[in-house]
Parts: structure tokens; C-alpha cells; sequence
């Protein structure tokens, strides 16, 4: 990592490091009677640690010019080992809190134990561990590839990829102790909002460098989507964390807005953190991937610019379906509901469209698991679209609201496409960055695709089923009309779903560890593997010559 | 403060808030069906498949 750096940007790194160490310490000093205080040691030793690594490395051989040839592939490299240990961890304990809804004796009768506090460390390490990393570590290989350039600089992507996971660590950390805005995928406090503000300016400003050093004055797609993701992310973040802190040695804070102003910021953000966040990033990362696994083109490329306006456009407005029947206004509940209705067209056209690409290569689909990975993931995104356009009908969501309902479609979502268009893409991306014929192996590969869709099936089916029965029984009335069941009924009628859940949740996990292996071990493994399988090789132009990149 | 009232908000968002969007689907159908840029559609489709030989600068 270091010996890629020029002797000016191992300075710059110093700088950087030393200072964030400081921020630590003064942080540590100024809430040691605060929970601020245990952050603040955080940020000391995170900083510390990566400072004694550029250290470590100070003395290294600079990189000479030849380095100009090749894109600069180390924190992509890196990105997707973060990406996968984030998976790792966020989806164990996603299982565990499966099996707490179960067995809730198991919080061992410990507050940080308790669902409060771990599902957020699920919600975050997923959707920013797992998530953003893998979006970081791809973006970075698209925008390289479809560019034609070398990012500008050396420092800019690590201090991205670096800074970004000291924010996921501050925030996973928090919750057990009790630090939380209390804000869906919000949670993190002011502290760690200003930083992620900092770094995420950086990826943008980084993105926009690469871009502007493109050979063809036409930016192909996937990069439109991508640059989406950053773009509105930033703003979504900032106007939702817009907060007091109580004083600057406390990590508590209060948003400045207040009542059913404060919900509609949220679920304007919560929405869009689905949109732009989960759905544009990963529609970028399907509109480069799924092309050139399949080795054809997108069916449409019209069709594809269609679809991105359309996402951008009315995404915006559909977050106030979250709040249906509250203290919202009823036009701007309908004007929500209305706008997730249109959003069908534009998801369904995406869904289409990447499905119509495999036409012709149907055969790959069936041989390689990992374009399968993508195809399934195709499908999930149709599915989980049109059961969101549903969900959002006022009258539907009346029955579907507070249920869970709601996490069956969200997982539809996060497993069935963000996780499996995710893993797709990084099967396909490690062979070419490590310069491998192939993954280690594809018969593991088979396996994990099989675990995830099994894992994925039981759980969303297991979702479906408890939140309907959910549903119905709180508005199932007696004949002299009062409610015929307790809400204690309801509890007990979950528990067989919630293990089914649970189970569903654990082939994920093992599949996902399986992954994680098979990855592992086609970064250890030396270059010259036999090829057996023709078909799972990274795309060059050289049909039948090894996967090598003549410019490096 | 500027006074923004409820029903200013609804008015606005009613009128202009629908002509905008009509506008905007107006300009995206034009942009991908004007003649001129199909090609540069087709060839950045293309471009992707062969990526892998080093950048440019």
C-alpha cells in the first residue's frame, strides 16, 4: 500500500493521520466524562494504527513513472477484502438478531445485548460495511475501465476507502454503547456524520478528477448511475444530520427539525438511502458487470438512459409513503404514493433490460454461476420494485405497515439483489485484479449461489407469511366488534417464522463465508492455474489468451 | 423569514411541480432518440467489453 504512494503523498498521509490521531485524542480529553470520550480513544488508535503502517512503509522504493500505464488497482483490491469481512460480520449478526426475535432470553441480560442496539449494527454493517465498501472498491474499477485513465492521484482513494471505514467503525461501535440519533440508517451522531461529510466530498471530487481525464467525451452509463449515488448521498446526508449537538464534549445531538417535519426528512432520506444508496449504486454496478460477464452489450442503451432519469426524478418524492396514515399531510402521503407507483416503469425497465442483455447467452448463465449470481439478482430487483410500488397503496400498506411484511420486502431487496448483484460482481472482479484465470473455484461458487438463493427464498417467504398473518390478526374484530386477538397472540403465531427466518438468514451467512474463502484462496493461490472452465475468465480481447493485462 | 405558506407550497408543487416533470421526460425522450447520438450510444455499449488494456493516462 505505502510503496505505491510518492514520497509527497506519504507526507501528505502523515499529515493526515497524525491529525486525525489529534482530533482522537482531543475528543478523548474533552468527553472523558462522556461516552464521546471512548470514541475519541477509538479514533486515537485507529489513526495511530494507520500512521504506524505509512510508517512502517516510509522507506519504501517511490513508484516511477511506468506506473502510469496501469491502473491503480491496490485500494480496489483492498476495498473488496473490507467489503467481504463487513458481509461477514454485519450478516452474523443479522443471524444472531434473527434468532433473538426468536429466543429473546438471549440478550444474556445485557443492555448492549439487547435488539435496540444490535440491529442497527446489522442495518450499518451491511448496508455502509458491506455495501459501501463493495460500492467504493467497484466505482473505482469502473470508473478506471469506462474512463480509460488512471485515477489523478494515489492518496486521494485510500484516504476514501480508509476514512469511510473509520466512519462505519464509529458507528457500529456506538450502538452497543448506547450512541445513536435514533434515526433509520442514520444512526451515527453529529461527530461522524462531519467526518463522513469529509470524506465523501473527497470521493466525489476524486470521481469527478477521474472523469474529467476520460478518453471518449461520451460517459457510458453505469457511471451516470454511480456518480448519482455520490451526488445526492451527500445531500441526502447532510440535510437529514442536520443537528445540535447538547455541547461540543457530548455526543449526544438533537435534529433542529422537530415533530412530523423531523419524520418527513427522514423518510425523504430513508428512501432515497434506498435509491440512491442500494439502488443506484448497484444499478451501476449491474449496467458494467452483468455487459461484460455476459460479453455482450446492454439489450438497450436508450432504454438504460430512460431508466436513470426516471429513477433520479421520482425516487425524490416517494419517501412520504413511509408515512401513511400519520400526522403527514394527506396530499403529500398521496404525492408519495403516487410517484412509487410511477417508479415502476423506470425499475422495471432496469430489470428488463439487464434481462434482455442475457439473450443469446443463456448458456453462460446456466455454466457460470456467476453471471447467474447477477441474472438472479435481475429478477429480485423486478420483484422487490413491483412489491414496493404495492407496498406504497394506502389502503395495502394499512395492512402491510408495522409488519413484517417490511422486512420480507426488504431483504427481498438487500439479499436477493444488492448482496447477490454485489457478489457477482466481485467474482468477477477478483480474477481480473489479482490477474487469475479463474476463482479459485467454481464448484464453490455453485455452492454459495445455491446457499444465497435457498437462504433468500426461506427468508422472504418466512416474512411474507408472518406479515400477513401479522396484519390480519391486528385487524380481525368479534362479532361485538372488539379486536380478537391480543397483540401477545400475534407475538406467539411469529415464533415458527422467525425461526424459519433464521435459518434462511444462516445459509446466507454460510454461503457468504464460503465466499469469503473462495476469494481468499484465489488471492493466495499462485497465477498458473489449469483452466477447466472456459467460460469463467475475465473479459479480454484476446479470446483464449490468459486474463493478463498487457499494459501492466 | 420569508412567509411560505402551506397552501403556496401545494400551488406550486401542483403546477409547476407537474410541468417540470412533463418538461423533463420531454428532454430525456429527445436526448436518446435524436439521430446523431446513436452511434455514440452503440460504441460506448461496445467500449466496455475490451476494458482491460490499460488507461490511456
Amino acid at each position: 500500500m505505502v510503496s505505491t504512494l510518492t514520497k509527497n503523498e506519504r507526507h501528505f498521509a502523515f499529515i493526515i493521520s497524525v491529525s486525525v490521531a489529534m482530533c482522537g485524542l482531543v475528543m478523548a480529553a474533552a468527553g472523558r466524562n462522556d461516552l464521546l470520550g471512548t470514541h475519541g480513544f477509538i479514533v486515537f488508535f485507529f489513526a495511530l494504527g494507520v500512521t504506524f503502517i505509512l510508517a512502517r512503509g516510509y522507506y519504501d522504493p517511490e513508484p516511477g513513472d511506468e506506473r502510469f500505464s496501469a491502473y491503480y488497482d491496490e485500494p480496489i483490491k483492498a476495498g473488496i477484502i473490507l467489503a467481504m469481512s463487513w458481509a461477514v460480520f454485519a450478516m452474523f449478526v443479522g443471524d444472531w438478531v434473527a434468532w433473538l426475535l426468536a429466543y429473546p432470553e438471549l440478550t444474556f441480560d445485557e443492555p448492549w445485548a439487547s435488539f435496540g442496539r444490535l440491529r442497527p449494527v446489522h442495518t450499518t454493517g451491511i448496508i455502509f460495511g458491506f455495501g459501501g465498501n463493495a460500492l467504493i472498491a467497484t466505482l473505482f474499477h469502473v470508473m478506471q475501465r469506462t474512463a480509460r485513465a488512471r485515477m489523478p492521484d494515489q492518496l486521494s482513494p485510500w484516504f476514501v476507502l480508509i476514512g469511510y471505514n473509520l466512519f462505519c467503525v464509529l458507528a457500529v461501535t456506538g450502538y452497543p454503547l448506547g450512541i445513536t440519533q435514533s434515526k433509520e440508517y442514520a444512526e451515527p451522531e453529529w461527530y461522524a456524520d462531519i467526518w463522513l461529510v469529509i470524506v465523501w466530498v473527497t470521493y466525489l471530487a476524486l470521481y469527478l478528477r477521474t472523469l474529467a481525464r476520460r478518453q471518449e467525451p461520451h460517459i457510458y452509463v453505469a457511471n451516470w448511475y454511480f456518480l448519482a449515488f455520490i451526488l445526492v448521498v451527500a445531500v441526502l446526508h447532510i440535510v437529514n444530520n442536520l443537528a445540535l449537538p447538547i455541547s461540543l464534549s457530548s455526543a449526544k445531538s438533537f435534529p433542529i427539525f422537530s415533530g412530523v417535519q423531523d419524520a418527513m426528512t427522514q423518510w425523504w432520506y430513508g428512501h432515497n438511502a434506498v435509491a440512491f444508496f442500494l439502488t443506484a449504486g448497484f444499478l451501476g454496478m449491474m449496467y458494467y458487470y452483468l455487459p461484460t460477464r455476459a460479453k455482450r452489450p446492454i439489450f438497450s442503451y436508450r432504454l438504460s438512459i430512460i431508466s436513470f432519469w426516471g429513477i433520479t426524478f421520482l425516487y425524490m418524492w416517494a419517501g412520504s409513503h413511509h408515512l401513511h396514515y400519520t400526522a403527514l399531510p394527506q396530499w403529500v402521503q398521496t404525492l408519495g404514493m403516487s410517484f412509487s407507483l410511477m417508479l415502476l416503469v423506470p425499475s422495471w425497465a432496469s430489470a428488463g433490460n439487464a434481462l434482455l442483455t442475457l439473450n443469446g447467452a443463456w448458456h453462460r448463465v446456466r455454466d457460470d454461476a456467476t453471471l447467474r449470481f447477477m441474472m438472479v439478482a435481475a429478477v429480485f430487483y423486478g420483484v422487490s420494485t413491483f412489491e414496493g410500488s404495492f407496498l406504497a397503496i394506502r389502503p395495502v400498506n394499512s395492512l402491510s405497515h408495522y409488519t413484517d411484511w417490511t422486512i420480507g420486502h426488504v431483504h427481498a431487496g438487500a439479499l436477493g439483489w444488492v448482496a447477490l448483484i454485489t457478489f457477482g460482481a466481485i467474482y468477477s472482479l477478483v480474477p481480473i485484479l489479482w490477474k487469475r484465470d479463474r476463482i479459485y473455484s467454481p464448484a464453490l461458487v455453485e455452492v454459495h449461489f445455491w446457499l444465497a438463493l435457498a437462504g433468500t427464498l426461506i427468508y422472504v417467504f418466512a416474512m411474507w407469511n408472518s406479515g400477513i398473518v401479522q396484519g390480519l390478526m391486528w385487524r380481525t374484530y368479534t362479532a361485538s366488534g372488539t379486536l380478537a386477538y391480543s397483540f401477545m397472540d400475534s407475538v406467539v403465531a411469529m415464533h415458527p417464522y422467525y425461526i424459519a427466518r433464521a435459518i434462511g438468514g444462516l445459509l446466507f451467512l454460510v454461503g457468504t463465508v464460503i465466499g469469503f474463502y473462495n476469494i481468499w484462496m484465489t488471492i493466495r493461490t499462485p497465477i498458473n492455474i489449469p483452466r477447466d472452465l472456459a467460460s469463467d475468465h475475465p473479459v479480454t480481447e484476446h479470446a483464449g489468451a490468459p486474463a493478463a493485462e498487457p499494459a501492466e | 423569514m420569508i412567509d411560505v405558506s402551506h397552501d403556496t407550497l401545494v400551488g406550486i408543487s401542483k403546477s409547476y411541480g407537474l410541468f417540470y416533470l412533463i418538461a423533463l421526460s420531454i428532454a430525456v425522450a429527445v436526448y436518446v432518440f435524436w439521430p446523431r447520438n446513436k452511434s455514440k450510444f452503440d460504441r460506448a455499449a461496445k467500449n466496455i467489453l475490451n476494458d482491460e488494456d490499460g488507461p490511456w493516462r
